[in-house]
């Protein structure tokens, strides 16, 4: 298993270097980071947009730009944004923002999708899994940007009808706020309740269809009816044996959907107003700034190759196939 | 060694078709037309084409119009879905959108999956180097979300036509089909009517055409239709933040991006393209499982209840 990993690791590594070279090729060929200045009234003077190409080193080839980045990232420098500010300062307090929300958005989705699918396919055709099956419909195919602004929607219609104010739906915390540990926290989990609600309905859906076929599967298989016959009760044959091999597939799902999950909380962030690094996603591409798209697809890139190797660890930690390979 | 074997071919399938009790397709058609979500997804598809471009000739104002008589106005006699703060019709400006949606839905799906199909049988046929370069280009595009590139590539096609966006589109959402397809070739590959084919001198063009892709025609069809919605979201997320579809045309996302910051007080702006969005995706993905369960052998729902 160790020899598994470790091959998985290398190519991990290969992968993201590759992966964030295009974007970086792409990036510089199609950004146009003097476009803002150039749109200034009065125009600035030759010299200054001189000195800022220079700066910026727009003249040099991209592939020396790139393994000059990429050294200097390596060194934890990731660089300068276009106002001349460092992409560090910014960079740690945004990934906390994100992870907050992406990991418990994940970790809430999948543990309820796959609980309510599992549960689905057992109570097939049953009153459960025919409402389960419209509410996932409706959750799969609504994508986060109706979503997002839906849920703010009924947030503020409870508020006002109720007079309170327990939903939050703008910024991590309030600006005004009396002080205390206590109250911090309260204030803290109202701003999370609802874009995680989001990204966890989100995740909801995909979990539990999926789970519902997988569970399917290997219901009908024989060993089910072998681990009946051994004399165990239907819910711990299901338990036991069904519910552990089909949460095999859902592994692979887990890291296919990191991306999707990310790209999910871009909207989660913009419609609720987190600074986090989608948000910053989306600021970097309209000021075409070079150092903060990269450093946000560093950051996507690595999240969903975190999740690929967890997913391997989970593969092989639940089927002896993998673990016994090599 | 190929021209005598077609006419037989298709004598043998005539008679078969009309006498025998029931093919193949006819079980497929069977069990979709008894599956009634995804019945209803089919007449909501048909009605939102119908809607998109022929409703638009007989509505008095076209999606550019300005109505300066009803600025904000709600929902009226005159204006169905009301109309916006610069006084355009929501009506006639939700079916452009759905117009551009449903184009680019339907060909970013049919461009991927042909994608998927040859690129995941090509690579599951020969094995080998084209394998592992094939797999590892799809592990690449993987890594890196597409929003994420496509937003970068944005300024490529600002000002040019909306193609470039699909094909890009496109470009990133054949990876994991073409996955399941090279692994459905594989097992296909050492089955014995492929083998026969080869030894009669079928070139690899030929094999893979006229026996591996039939083969899995299913899963293509299933692919096609779930894809559908796949790229309207994509393109609609995509135009919401300006990296798709540029003004002044409009896009289900561009008019959900003008319609989200109103919610709240306009509400017509927002609920009316949310609506459709929602429900042209909802009806791919009930069409697509439908297919998915009308192809499935194993699949017990067909017959389940007559």
């Amino acid at each position: 298993m160790g020899g598994y990993l470790a091959r998985r690791l290398l190519n991990y590594v290969v992968l993201l270097l590759i992966a964030t070279f295009l974007t970086y090729l792409l990036a510089s060929l199609t950004f146009d980071p003097l476009s803002n200045l150039l749109s200034r009234n009065p125009p600035p003077s030759d010299a200054v947009l001189a000195a800022k190409r220079a700066a910026l080193h727009l003249d040099d080839n991209p592939v020396l730009r790139y393994l000059k980045w990429l050294w200097a990232v390596l060194h934890g420098d990731f660089g300068q944004t276009i106002a001349a500010g460092s992409v560090n300062d910014e960079l740690w307090r945004r990934i906390l923002v994100s992870l907050r929300l992406v990991v418990l958005g994940t970790v809430l989705g999948a543990v309820l999708g796959t609980l309510v699918g599992a549960y689905g396919a057992v109570r097939q055709y049953k009153i459960f899994d025919h409402v389960a099956t419209v509410v996932t419909f409706i959750l799969i195919s609504t994508p986060i940007l109706v979503l997002a602004p839906v849920l703010k929607y009924l947030a503020v219609q409870v508020n006002q009808s109720t007079g309170s104010q327990f939903f939050q739906y703008t910024g991590e915390t309030s600006t005004t706020l009396a002080p205390g540990l206590m109250n911090e926290i309260v204030d803290r989990a109202q701003h999370l309740l609802l874009p995680t609600i989001v990204l966890m309905l989100f995740t909801i859906g995909g979990y539990s269809r999926y789970m519902r076929s997988s569970m399917l599967d290997e219901l009908n298989m024989d060993y089910i009816r072998t681990a009946r016959g051994k004399g165990l009760t239907r819910g711990r044959a299901i338990f036991k044996h069904g519910f552990r091999t089909a949460l095999i597939p859902m592994a692979t799902l887990f890291a296919f959907g990191m991306g999707a999950v990310i790209t999910g909380a871009t909207f989660t962030e913009r419609v609720f107003g987190w600074y986090g690094m989608g948000d910053w996603l989306i600021y970097g591409i309209t000021s075409q700034d070079i150092n903060i798209t990269l450093a946000v697809s560093l950051f996507t890139a690595l999240s969903v190759l975190v999740s690929g190797m967890l997913t391997d660890i989970l593969t092989a930690a639940l089927d002896p196939r993998v673990r016994y390979a090599d | 060694m190929a021209t005598p074997v077609v006419p037989d071919i298709a004598a043998v399938e005539g008679p078969t078709a009309t006498s025998a009790p029931i093919t193949r397709r006819r079980l497929v058609l069977r069990r979709f037309l008894r599956n009634r979500a995804a019945l209803v997804g089919v007449v909501v598809l048909i009605a939102m084409f119908v809607g998109a471009f022929v409703l638009p000739h007989f509505i008095p104002y076209s999606y550019e119009e300005l109505d300066a008589y009803a600025l904000n106005s709600p929902p009226t006699t005159r204006h169905w879905f009301g109309t916006n703060q610069i006084g355009q019709d929501v009506l006639a400006q939700t079916l452009r959108g759905l117009q551009k949606s449903l184009i680019i839905g339907m060909l970013v799906a049919v461009i991927s999956t042909v994608l998927a199909g040859v690129v995941g049988a090509v690579a599951g046929y020969f094995g080998g180097w084209p394998d592992r370069v094939l797999m590892w280009v799809a592990d690449v595009l993987l890594v890196v979300p597409s929003f994420l590139v496509i937003a970068i590539c944005s300024p490529l096609f600002r000002g040019k036509s909306f193609f470039i966006l699909v094909l890009l589109l496109a470009a990133f959402a054949w990876m994991i089909t073409s996955r399941i397809i090279r692994a459905m070739t594989r097992s296909l590959r050492e089955r014995e009517f492929i083998r026969a084919a080869k030894y009669m001198g079928a070139t690899p063009g030929s094999v893979i055409g006229k026996h591996v892709m039939p083969s899995m025609a299913s899963i293509l069809i299933v692919d096609v239709t779930l894809n559908v919605g796949i790229a309207i979201i994509g393109e609609a997320s995509l135009s919401y933040f300006g990296f798709g579809v540029q003004r002044p045309d409009v896009s289900l996302g561009t008019l959900i991006a003008d319609g989200t910051s109103s919610a709240l007080t306009y509400p017509w702006l927002f609920a009316f393209c949310c609506g459709a969005l929602v429900l042209i995706v909802l009806a791919t993905n009930f069409v697509g499982d439908g297919l998915r369960d009308a192809f499935d052998p194993n699949s017990t729902r067909g017959q389940a209840r007559g």
